[in-house]
């Protein structure tokens, strides 16, 4: 009709198109926002804990990986109780010259102990645990009664 | 607050940055933790990048700026389900600008379970030096 014969004024407009360039707008800004705000996914749990470990399973084991940069092997202690993976330790920071002056100072240093309830019970016996490029990787295979059993099903 | 108490380690969730030029290889990317300090012979660098060897780890200086970027490949198997996880891997990428002090010829680097050492040797002239005074 006659508004929209007046240029391109989509906010003039009561017709069809103004509603949804109102909403594309929208759109733009929100994808806008969500691109330049940086940061975690809200849904990520946060024990708060040090030190912050990734825990992921397979039919056989549970594979528990923690960042510890900077800890050698020989200072963790790891141990296994049931169903809990405990891991403590210090993490300790080279002491430096006496006179050294330091510009930044981000790294921290301290003693940490976490336990971790796994969902399944493991096989004492057989955890390991590795530690590479200040990555600190343990295998814990299932109990056998934690694994799952095929079941066949029998056709007559 | 018990000593105890005070000593003990805080989690830290890594800080992501969005990289100024986009990234050919998707997945975030992390500023590492770094120490910075300086003696009369040097400056050393301390960066944690757990999870980077040695080969895929890039320091570059040019004209000054040096980048350190380290590439971390997900060290979980195909076939893992993630029970939970706190933290994300990704690359490290991190710049500082040197001033002029620094002998760039002479920087040495060395990565240790995780922790990145660099030293930048201080030119020649900046050190100080003292002057015996000969008396005869």
């Amino acid at each position: 009709m006659l508004l929209r014969r007046i240029g391109n004024w989509p906010r003039l407009d009561w017709g069809f198109r103004s509603s949804l360039d109102e909403l594309e707008r929208m759109r733009r800004q929100m994808d806008w926002l969500s691109e330049s705000l940086p940061g975690r996914f809200l849904a990520e749990p946060f024990a708060g804990v040090f030190p912050l470990v990734n825990v992921t399973e397979d039919k056989d084991r549970f594979v528990v990986r923690a960042e510890l940069p900077g800890i050698k092997p020989d200072e963790l202690e790891i141990s296994v109780t049931g169903n809990n993976l405990s891991i403590s330790g210090e993490r300790k920071l080279e002491p430096e010259d006496a006179g050294a002056k330091y510009h930044r100072r981000e790294r921290e240093a301290g003693k940490f102990s976490r336990v971790i309830s796994l969902p399944a019970p493991v096989d004492a016996d057989k955890v390991e645990a590795h530690s590479a490029e200040g990555i600190l990787t343990i295998v814990l295979p299932k109990a056998e009664i934690a694994k799952p059993k095929q079941i066949a099903i029998k056709t007559s | 607050m018990t000593d105890a108490e005070i000593k003990a380690l805080q989690a830290k969730e890594k800080k992501e940055v969005t990289p100024a030029a986009e990234q050919t290889r998707p997945g975030p990317v992390f500023t590492p933790a770094v120490d910075i300090f300086e003696t009369e012979k040097a400056m050393t660098l301390l960066a944690d990048m757990p999870g980077v060897k040695g080969k895929d780890l890039s320091i570059d200086l040019h004209e000054s700026v040096l980048t350190l970027s380290g590439e971390v490949a997900a060290p979980e198997a195909e076939d893992e389900a993630d029970v939970f996880r706190e933290y994300r891997t990704g690359q490290y990428f991190r710049e500082f600008t040197l001033s002029e002090v620094i002998d760039q010829s002479k920087i040495q680097a060395e990565l240790k379970d995780g922790v990145l050492r660099l030293t930048l040797p201080k030119v020649e002239a900046a050190t100080p030096r003292k002057i015996t005074v000969k008396t005869g």
